[in-house]
């Protein structure tokens, strides 16, 4: 009853208030779910930030199967939010057929950039730029010269991630040797902190001590047990430093929550188009906090501030995976 | 009378399994401070308040009835499938195939062209679990389930790197061509002037679900083969002195359980995505094993069982959609459904069971 009630004065509000628009944002996390300490996480805070410093309300949902996809979008879109903000690339196919049915709306989505759509937001952040930075610390900070990256799902975003890791260790070291291992073929890949666990183990007796764990939540099964082996591990997404204070090496940052806090920030004006955040945008970088400053010599601080200029300038020039479906250093 | 009445065993068991499985989910809804009223009330007409809704509950509800079919005839010989999962994604890969290497004339055409490749696919998937339980005695639960995450890792395989169009991000094949599109159930209505939302994903493969249910029921309780099939699963011995060959049964069972799973692609891949995507089945094959255990295993069962999942799942995406009642809790609600109408289906059974054996005894 309490709903109904509530639902016809809210009717009778909004038919009093319309002309008024009263757009609430709308965030759409991934099927990793809302608490998975890395990527939808961090969109979440993003969010819970600018409604902790505006008193805004924000609408989300958690997706649970591909055909809600579209289904959320043109829900929120009925309801009048505004702008929906959307994560993962998987959302860039019921994008396009959703957005155009919809054009007084915006949408934002966070790892698409090639869509078309004039209403569309589309951010995507050069992973392989910071992951170049996190491997080049690995690198310096290894003692057997072997470092290990342990991905989620095996897609070919987190062999992006794999891939400009491998680079600045080779940067570091040209003979360094990067251990490779994706956890799995389906979705649950990125929330199996067991398994990341047992991959972490195994590179550990193939002589890695610095692994880098790009896998959503299965990642916290991989700085757990690194930490627990005496051996350095490196986050991602989120600054993941604290987890493990002096033992994690530092953390490959996604500023997913700055692109949604910015998105909702700007509301329904936000701008649309196409934006690539890297390291001139500090869209990602290298985590250097309280818990890690003992780790980061002021070599590898040097060496690594010196790789992201360069990066920058484009003396240093990563390789994307995205160019040929390849990786120049390290196979898949 | 010994025994209790068929309509006991067909609707009131079930009935009453589902009635306590709402009462408790109802306790919970209580103990996170919302009202279950209200949320019942979203679910209803999230699900079936609507055209839209419909639209939804139709599309999960087809894929159950596939998967569900398929656990259902492989439970008649004493078979439990686990596979359907690794099944159906391997159907999708056969529809993928045939969507997107073969050019089409026309949608009806390709319904028939790409669900036969999607029942091949998923039956070869099935052969040879089956093989090895018929002749060699590898137990058919242990590698069905097994077989699930084998074709997950070749669906992964294919679909990042063969068939992912070049640079795409995205980890799907390319759309299908438009010829393929199966029509809507809007499409199909509208022509007889019955008003369904565009928006909704229940397409033609419903009709073949609901035909594939009645040719099943033709099968298991008309036909020849299906009295070998039930006979075997009663007593493999006494299938075995009729003349009954377990390989052969075991075999063909299998064969058309792994194909009515393959089935599913048609509506998931074909109708919905039209295009593969890497997570596309989205346990639907776990789900049909509760499907058929609460269908008990008759068509009719399955196709009723399998529109109740289906408002389920769309019932609870409205409520997260509308609520701020957490998606964990929707799981919650469906594992206690599950619960009581597939694995505690004894508990309310043998009450019942003995309920009607003294009322008979009281009569006679």
């Amino acid at each position: 009853m309490t709903f109904l009630k509530s639902f016809l004065s809210t009717a009778a509000t909004s038919a009093l208030m319309a002309g008024a628009a009263i757009a609430e944002p709308a965030l759409i996390y991934d099927l990793g779910g809302k608490f998975d300490k890395s990527f939808n996480e961090a969109a979440f805070n993003g969010a819970e930030r600018w409604a902790k410093e505006t008193g805004g309300q924000f609408r989300e949902i958690e997706l649970k199967s591909e055909a809600q996809r579209e289904q959320a979008l043109r829900r929120f879109a009925e309801a009048g939010a505004n702008p929906i903000i959307t994560m993962g690339f998987a959302m860039a196919d019921p994008l396009t057929s959703v957005a155009p049915d919809y054009p007084n709306t915006k949408f934002v989505v966070v790892d698409v950039t090639w869509i078309e759509g004039d209403n569309i937001r589309q951010i995507g952040f050069a992973e392989h730029e910071g992951s170049y930075l996190v491997g080049l610390l690995a690198e310096m900070a290894s003692k057997s010269g072997t470092v290990g990256f342990i991905g989620g799902m095996d897609v070919p975003l987190i062999r992006q991630f794999g891939c400009g890791y491998a680079q600045g260790a080779k940067a570091a070291n040209p003979d360094a040797k990067i251990i490779a291992n994706m956890t799995g073929t389906t979705a649950s890949a990125w929330n199996d902190p067991v398994k990341g666990s047992e991959l972490a183990k195994a590179q550990i007796s193939q002589g890695a001590d610095v692994i880098y764990a790009a896998a959503g939540g299965t990642g916290v099964g991989v700085l757990q047990t690194a930490a627990d082996e005496n051996i350095l591990s490196i986050g991602v997404d989120s600054n993941q430093n604290y987890l493990h204070p002096g033992q994690v090496l530092t953390s490959m940052l996604k500023r997913v929550d700055v692109a949604v806090y910015d998105a909702m920030k700007a509301g329904d004006t936000v701008e649309t188009g196409v934006f690539i955040l890297g390291l001139a945008e500090d869209g990602v970088g290298y985590a250097l906090d309280e818990y890690n400053a003992d780790l980061i010599t002021p070599e590898m601080k040097a060496a690594v501030d010196e790789a992201r200029a360069k990066i920058i300038s484009g003396e240093i020039k990563v390789a994307s995976y995205y160019d040929n479906d390849n990786c120049p250093v390290l196979d898949f | 009378m010994d025994k209790m009445p068929k309509w006991a065993d067909v609707v009131l068991i079930p009935l009453i399994s589902l009635i306590l499985a709402t009462a408790i989910s109802a306790l919970v809804i209580l103990g996170i401070g919302e009202d279950p009223v209200a949320a019942v009330k979203i679910m209803v007409s999230g699900a079936l308040g609507s055209t839209l809704g419909w639209g939804y509950t139709l599309y999960y509800a087809t894929n159950f009835m596939f998967t569900g079919l398929a656990v259902a005839v492989a439970f008649h010989a004493r078979l439990f499938n686990i596979g359907g999962e690794g099944q159906a994604m391997l159907g999708g890969l056969g529809v993928a195939v045939a969507c997107l290497y073969i050019p089409w004339p026309h949608w009806s055409l390709a319904l028939i062209g790409a669900g036969t490749l999607a029942a091949l696919f998923g039956a070869a998937w099935a052969a040879i679990p089956a093989w090895l339980q018929a002749r060699r005695g590898s137990h058919i639960v242990i590698t069905t389930i097994m077989f699930n995450f084998i074709a997950a890792s070749v669906l992964n395989y294919l679909v990042v790197d063969i068939m992912r169009p070049k640079g795409a991000r995205d980890t799907a094949t390319a759309r299908f061509p438009d010829s393929v599109h199966l029509p809507t159930l809007h499409e199909l209505l509208a022509p007889i002037g019955v008003p369904f939302s565009k928006a909704g994903p229940a397409n033609v493969s419903l009709l073949v679900a609901v035909a594939a249910c009645l040719l099943i029921w033709l099968l298991i309780w008309r036909s020849r083969l299906g009295y070998e099939i039930r006979a075997y699963g009663h007593s493999e011995t006494g299938a075995l002195y009729a003349g009954i060959s377990p390989v052969r049964i075991t075999m063909i069972t299998m064969l058309i359980s792994g194909g009515l799973a393959g089935m599913m692609a048609i509506n998931n891949v074909m109708g919905e995505a039209e295009r593969l995507v890497l997570n596309a089945t989205e346990e639907a094959g776990f789900i049909g094993i509760a499907v058929a255990l609460m269908g008990r295993s008759h068509p009719l069962g399955v196709f009723l069982a399998a529109i109740l999942f289906g408002f389920l799942y769309q019932g609870g995406a409205e409520l997260a959609l509308m609520t701020q009642i957490p998606s964990e809790l929707i799981v919650v609600i469906q594992a206690l459904v599950i619960l009581f109408t597939g694995a505690l289906d004894n508990m309310v059974r043998m009450p019942i069971e003995k309920l009607f054996v003294t009322l008979g005894r009281m009569r006679a």
